[in-house]
């Protein structure tokens, strides 16, 4: 009932609605009166007076309308200034252009500024390449017969 | 024939600029009586109504007709009325629900109508305005929702499913809120309410 009776006082009851609850109103004495207060309460809102806006107000609304920036598009704003738009385009194709020719020179070469860290690594691992040349070319070593095979080597040893 | 709110709003939208002050003209009472019922300062609300019509202007390009305008406008002016209600709430000294019956600066604010007109009595211009007091404390005293539900619903008229779109919230639950604030006014109201009952039956 507490949703209807509202809409009752304000004749937005649905039609099919309206007979049940002034079926209702009739019979219960509490929700009658609860009609009556809420019609009171409806009529004492009404004293209140209205006020006017300031005289000053159309004024105000129209200077801030006023004070809106002209929207434009995109466009519009390259067409406005082209020059803008031109430094920004040369600006980025240098830091384009610095951006790749200055990448190289940020790797340490062996030639330039760490060469000294590149020499000594040479310089460590100059041992091992002369052992694996000393080792390829000894004469003496190649005049050794042959590495015996896996099967000769145990009937031998079954031998003695 | 007068051009609807939604057609001054799409001449607007062409740049118009003379159908933006017919709807200026239109909505400027309702909205800074609401707004001013809401934020109970009136400088505020007008600065608040002043807002509304800018944010309007700005919209206007992206506006489409998809809702009512009324429902679109006032639920702009009632999300910067909570916004602003909420700001203000630990802020902003109000004068108290308790204050002695005086003319302060508020009550000065409203016309008094014809009171003087049809009260010579300076004694029962005060008994008037009195209630009138008492009445807008009722209101002010409601939660901030409960408040925005009433005023939306009593003095703007708008129907339940318009103004359920403005409060954000289901048209059962609205009815719901609008019981509760007309509870909370007819308690808040009951002596005066008691009068209005008896010499209406």
């Amino acid at each position: 009932m507490e949703s209807r009776i509202l809409s009752y006082i304000d004749g937005r009851l649905k039609e099919s609605e309206r007979p049940d609850v002034e079926k209702h109103l009739a019979a219960c004495a509490s929700c009658q009166l609860r009609v009556e207060e809420f019609r009171a309460v409806s009529g004492l809102l009404d004293e209140l007076p209205v006020i006017e806006p300031s005289p000053a107000f159309d004024a105000r609304v129209r200077a801030l309308v006023a004070a809106e920036p002209v929207k434009q598009s995109w466009w519009a704003w390259l067409h406005v200034s082209p020059r803008v738009a031109f430094a920004a385009s040369m600006l980025l194709l240098a830091t384009l252009w610095l951006g790749f020719y200055q990448r190289p020179s940020t790797q340490p070469l062996p030639w330039n500024g760490n060469s000294q860290v590149a020499d000594e690594q040479m310089m460590q691992d100059l041992p091992v390449l002369e052992d694996h040349d000393v080792l390829s070319n000894f004469e003496p070593l190649k005049e050794l017969p042959p590495p015996v095979q896996a099967d000769e080597a145990s009937d031998s040893q079954q031998q003695m | 024939m007068a051009r609807t709110d939604v057609q001054l709003m799409l001449d607007v939208k062409a740049g118009d600029e003379a159908s933006f002050e017919l709807l200026l003209h239109r909505y400027r009472t309702p909205l800074v009586n609401f707004l001013y019922r809401m934020v109970r300062n009136r400088e505020q609300a007008e600065d608040l109504a002043q807002d509304v019509f800018l944010r309007v202007y700005r919209a206007r390009e992206d506006y489409v007709p998809s809702a009512k305008f009324t429902t679109w406008l006032f639920r702009i002016a009632t999300n910067l009325a909570l916004n602003s209600v909420r700001d203000n709430r630990y802020q902003k000294l109000e004068v108290s629900i308790d204050a002695p019956v005086t003319m302060d600066a508020e009550d000065g604010d409203e016309r008094p109508l014809d009171i003087p007109e049809k009260h010579p009595n300076i004694e029962q211009h005060l008994v008037e305005d009195a209630r009138k007091k008492m009445i807008r404390h009722a209101i002010d005293k409601l939660p901030e929702k409960q408040r925005a539900a009433v005023l939306l619903h009593k003095y703007q008229e708008l129907d339940y499913a318009e103004i359920a779109k403005i409060l954000s919230c289901s048209e059962s639950a609205l009815k719901s809120l609008l019981f509760r604030a007309y509870e909370s006014l007819r308690v808040e109201l009951a002596p005066l309410v008691a009068m209005q009952v008896k010499n209406q039956g």
